[in-house]
């Protein structure tokens, strides 16, 4: 079964968000969405400095089978991107929640983070 | 209720992840798709094409009855055990089925036709041979597995009794023969040698798990379609389908229409010459990051066109596709993927065989 830690925070969508010491936001893709999309072997990730707003698709995962978007569980400001996704897309089939991750948000409503799912609920959602 | 091989549980004991195509349930893949692939490029891998059709035509007048119905021509299939690949054509040049025709002797030849146009052919052929006195018979208790790679060929000889392995070991590319149970044909859909067998459903899983047991990798349709892809073999219904000709589907190659043989859709091949064929099917190599996909609209010098198949290339470590593209476009191209116009080289498939990539194409 697809593993889904207890500390982050999911959307309906297959993303997650871990929220950081420093207040940002990083986000990624899931366990269970990883292993949907197979083999990945493209990345297109916002620019850092790009402002993007909840729910807009803002990066693009491709694997061999299909191009999947990645919609913004919340809104801020692209402070980081994960580089190396550039050379190494598969890192996020490798390690979704860690070495995996996408980018990082200055968060622009912290309130927002309120309005997604835990564990619990993605782990429902998924049943579904 | 989706239909399933005789292999179905070897699939699920093996971890496949399972999806449908053409009403059967089959793998996409046993975890990594890409380790699939390489797998076939370098050592062995096998497929399960169980849900293919084998068809085989009985009766004297076999060899005038596919001499009509194929537009390859059925005089080139001489010794026991030849092999040629065929479209089978309707009175309009367009593709019914793509398919691979074995002479077994004057009164019987075998065809393996696609799964997803398993109605439609029977049908067509049914029809057809009416006017032969032939029998078709579908061969529905046949299961089928493709094991491809350069170390195929050993890996299933080293299964079988010493006699027929010594037989077997000088198939030649494109030649089958009858071993016991098993049909074995030097053929494949990868790029790579190997063979494909046909045998009783019930010997399936035997074989099957001898091949696991002698190290050859199960392999899904997932990692087949990248395999083809880069071998440059056409797909049905996405490459080519009753909408275009053999002409404009980089397939002239497989007309025989030079002699007097009539066959169905030969007029009007030669009307598509005579007018000028005004498209052409030719692979595509991304010069920039990002993954060509089907359906994406090229535009060139001469105009516009689509691809028809389009994936990330595992060997080529690229994106490459099929495309159907103005007869007079050469060179480069630019792809729009999400409304980024993107930097294609125009190339002659095949993309990557027999374990590399092919020269001139990046």
């Amino acid at each position: 079964m697809s593993n889904i830690p207890s500390h982050l925070q999911y959307t309906e969508s297959h993303e997650w968000v871990s929220a950081e010491d420093n207040g940002n936001a990083r986000i990624g893709i899931t366990d269970h969405a990883q292993e949907a999309l197979g083999d990945l072997v493209f990345v297109e990730l916002p620019a850092v400095g790009d402002e993007i707003s909840q729910g807009d698709p803002c990066a693009v995962v491709e694997s061999v089978k299909a191009a999947s978007d990645i919609y913004a569980p919340v809104s801020g400001l692209v402070v980081a991107i994960n580089e190396d996704l550039e050379s190494d897309p598969a890192l996020i089939n490798a390690d979704p929640y860690g070495d995996g991750w996408l980018f990082e948000l200055e968060l622009i409503d912290s309130e927002e983070l309120d309005g997604l799912k835990d564990a619990e609920a993605y782990e429902e959602s998924l049943d579904d | 209720m989706p239909k399933h091989t005789p292999l179905y549980d070897a699939h699920i004991a093996a971890g496949a992840r399972m999806v449908d195509f053409g009403g059967w349930e089959m793998p996409i893949n046993y975890g990594s798709q890409i380790e699939e692939h390489h797998k076939v490029r370098k050592a062995a891998g096998m497929f399960d094409v169980s849900h293919m059709t084998v068809v085989d035509i009985h009766g004297a007048r076999s060899r005038h009855f596919l001499s009509y119905l194929l537009a390859n021509d059925v005089a080139k299939l001489q010794t026991p055990g030849r092999a040629f690949y065929t479209c089978m054509l309707n009175e309009k040049g367009g593709v019914i089925d793509d398919l691979i025709t074995y002479f077994m002797d004057e009164t019987y030849f075998r065809m393996v036709v696609n799964a997803a146009t398993h109605d439609k052919d029977m049908a067509w052929i049914s029809s057809q041979a009416q006017a032969f006195d032939v029998v078709v018979k579908e061969r529905a208790e046949l299961a089928m597995i493709a094991v491809q790679g350069p170390r195929a060929r050993e890996a299933v000889l080293s299964l079988l009794p010493e006699s027929d392995a010594l037989v077997a070991a000088e198939l030649k590319p494109f030649n089958a023969g009858q071993f016991g149970d098993l049909f074995i044909a030097r053929t494949g859909y990868t790029g790579e040698d190997g063979f494909e067998i046909a045998l009783p459903a019930e010997s399936a899983t035997v074989l099957w798990d001898q091949l696991l047991g002698v190290g050859v990798a199960p392999c899904g349709l997932g990692a087949r379609d990248t395999l083809r892809l880069e071998a440059g073999m056409n797909l049905y219904g996405q490459d080519m389908d009753e909408s275009v000709t053999p002409l404009e589907s980089g397939l002239a190659w497989t007309l025989a229409f030079k002699d007097e043989r009539e066959f169905i859709g030969k007029e009007a091949l030669l009307e598509q010459i005579e007018n000028g064929v005004k498209n052409q099917l030719v692979g595509l190599v991304l010069k920039d990051r990002g993954v060509l996909r089907p359906g994406q609209r090229v535009i060139t010098q001469a105009g516009e066109g689509v691809t028809t198949s389009g994936s990330f290339s595992p060997t080529l470590q690229k994106a490459i596709a099929f495309a159907r593209i103005p007869k007079n476009a050469s060179q480069s191209c630019q792809v729009d993927i999400r409304g980024k116009l993107l930097e294609c080289t125009i190339v002659r498939p095949p993309f990557a065989r027999n374990g590399t990539v092919c020269e001139g194409v990046i």
